[in-house]
């Protein structure tokens, strides 16, 4: 068992986010919460319209909740700015999407380089090639997205999102473009960074993700229906 | 984000839509060459009136009769025929008007001037040896008319250097204008001048021979030409001239003068006021095809942003802060203006070379409006492109991420 007070990264205390407003508001999250450790690789599965979306972007500090905190490492980010924001989200986050969202006129390791542009790092280069080597496409740096596989090129996304080390890699429906080999490779890869120690959060329906993580929960109209340890 | 690294996104991204970027660049292009080419214009045309009448001498007067009223018909300035040798008589009294210089009485039409060789129509002008002077001109060959060939009716004749060569004539040929006979005394050094109003285009009789022969109107002048003595007594000059005339006129009351004294430089500042307005006029269509450019690069811009709003989100959820996606599209557009901006200019200097060799107009290119529509280009990219920039900076990160 993780003792959740003293290594937990995440930490969210009754996190409202309504929609819209009067009659026409939409609750998507009610009054929820969840802890997740340092190091955890957490699966969050639910139905469409379940909420998980918006969880994802309230954990991936891209939106704000309308009531209730948010701790990240220890920092309220429920009340930021979108500059302060925007800051969290660089040095601190890493993110894969389902559409990969790669820059499709950039090679492989300028995609990766992206994040680092915007922290004004030096070597990028050299750590772009670092991420790539780590997702095992290391002969693939100067290629484009359209030149890669799907999983390839969620590999790269990957990568983008490992090249800040990041204290969380955020994951929103990773294999849902990808057929079941592709998928396999992408959660191995996910896996195997975790064994390494990093926090991961896998937002999915898809089955498969489950066994690979320590820990599912499942939501239903914006609240936790199930937490199982694993 | 860096300044340099933004500047290299944007110029990135520009190039990735090379048609649509110099398609944009084109619009800042042609208005910035309209302003230079046009106020290069309307400057040379300026300076071209200013030389021309700068060349008549900047100390002369010009006095014209004034209007007839007839049965309280207005006839109009200069219909009248009330200035006479009489005038001009005592305009020459340095008792009276120490500071003119020379007086030429001037009375003209225009003749057809036939020699050995072929035929000219001129202007045919009746004045005395004072014309040389009022005119700042001088003779180039031969000699000009003299008091005593005005006394006596002399049939000779002065030629502009563009009437002796047109007609073939030389000094001591024979030339005859109305069936007359006149004898070519003298040809006036060039001026140089062309076109419309030259110069060099005229001829020249005793004032006498014109009255009685070829003109007409023995007694009275059209106008009188004065020169002051110099710039500085221009001043006094004309009140001279005034009041010889008021006497002369036997006029008491000065509001009613019945004739009118101009000098040159009030003709100078005149001619100024017209070029310079026209020259605002033109400018101000060429800024207005510059303003329509830049609302061609703020069009752009949005069409950029809103097909890029994946990529926006994509770039906020990396990291990126509003302000660095607001100076990324800043740049963007700045960047096709400034290059809008400098093409301009050398399609502006190019015009510049190669409309008065093609075109015979003329062009004159000066530092000031070059720098200010470069300026003015740049300045409306920004303002054009703050727009766009602003809405890339207020996406939401979500709703642009999912607008794929």
């Amino acid at each position: 068992m993780i003792d959740f007070e003293a290594n937990h990264l995440i930490r969210l205390e009754a996190v409202t986010k309504v929609y819209g407003s009067g009659d026409a508001a939409v609750v998507a999250l009610n009054e929820f919460s969840l802890d997740v450790a340092t190091g955890e690789l957490l699966a969050v599965m639910g139905p469409s319209g379940s909420g998980k979306s918006t969880l994802m972007n309230i954990l991936g500090c891209l939106d704000t909740p309308t009531s209730g905190r948010y701790w990240f490492g220890g920092q309220d980010v429920s009340r930021l700015n979108e500059t302060q924001l925007a800051h969290v989200r660089n040095r601190r986050i890493g993110f894969v999407f389902q559409q990969f969202q790669l820059l499709p006129k950039l090679s492989a390791w300028r995609n990766v380089e992206l994040p680092l542009l915007y922290r004004n790092a030096q070597d990028r280069r050299a750590l772009a090639v670092q991420a790539l080597d780590s997702v095992g496409l290391r002969n693939r740096i100067d290629h484009r997205p359209t030149e890669l596989s799907g999983g390839q090129q969620q590999r790269v996304a990957i990568a983008r999102a490992l090249v800040t080390d990041p204290d969380l890699i955020l994951a929103d429906e990773p294999t849902g473009n990808l057929d079941s080999a592709s998928s396999r490779d992408v959660l191995a890869v996910l896996r195997e960074l975790n064994q390494q120690g990093r926090t991961i959060i896998v937002i999915t329906h898809d089955p498969e993700v489950a066994p690979v993580a320590q820990r599912t929960v499942t939501m239903r109209d914006g609240r936790l229906v199930q937490g199982v340890a694993a | 984000m860096s300044l340099l690294h933004t500047i290299e996104t944007g110029l990135r991204s520009l190039l990735g839509h090379r048609l649509r970027s110099v398609l944009t660049t084109l619009g800042i292009l042609f208005g910035v060459a309209a302003v230079i080419s046009t106020v290069g214009i309307g400057q040379a045309s300026s300076d071209s009136v200013t030389a021309r009448i700068s060349s008549l001498g900047t100390n002369l007067l010009t006095i014209s009769p004034g209007s007839t009223v007839s049965g309280g018909v207005f006839g109009g300035g200069g219909s009248a025929n009330t200035l006479t040798m009489d005038d001009v008589t005592g305009l020459l009294d340095h008792q009276n008007a120490p500071d003119i210089e020379a007086v030429a009485p001037v009375t003209q039409g225009r003749e057809s001037l036939v020699s050995a060789f072929s035929n000219w129509s001129t202007t045919v002008s009746g004045s005395t040896p004072g014309w040389l002077i009022t005119n700042s001109r001088s003779v180039g060959s031969g000699t000009f008319i003299t008091a005593a060939d005005v006394n006596s009716h002399a049939q000779v004749i002065v030629l502009g250097a563009t009437t002796a060569s047109n007609l073939g004539a030389a000094v001591g040929d024979l030339i005859t204008v109305k069936q007359i006979p006149f004898q070519v005394i003298g040809i006036l050094a060039t001026t140089g001048s062309q076109g419309f109003g030259n110069q060099d285009d005229l001829a020249v009789v005793p004032l006498t021979t014109a009255q009685g022969e070829l003109v007409g109107g023995v007694g009275s002048v059209q106008r009188i030409l004065l020169s002051a003595t110099s710039q500085a007594t221009l001043g006094s000059a004309y009140l001279e001239a005034n009041q010889v005339l008021l006497q002369t006129h036997h006029i008491t009351n000065p509001t009613q003068a019945d004739y009118s004294i101009t000098s040159s430089t009030q003709v100078l500042s005149t001619a100024q006021a017209v070029t310079q307005t026209l020259t605002i006029l033109l400018a101000s269509v060429a800024a207005i095809s510059l303003i329509v450019g830049g609302i061609g690069v703020m069009n752009i811009m949005l069409v950029s942003v809103t097909e890029r709003t994946a990529e926006i989100g994509l770039r906020k959820a990396l990291g990126a802060t509003p302000g660095d996606l607001f100076r990324q599209f800043v740049i963007e557009a700045g960047v096709l203006t400034a290059a809008g901006g400098l093409l301009g200019v050398g399609t502006g200097l190019a015009a510049g070379y190669i409309v008065p060799r093609t075109a015979n107009i003329a062009v004159t290119i000066t530092p000031l409006p070059v720098l200010v529509a470069v300026a003015v280009a740049v300045a409306v990219g920004l303002v054009f492109g703050v727009y766009p920039a602003l809405r890339a900076a207020r996406l939401a990160p979500i709703e642009a991420l999912r607008a794929q």
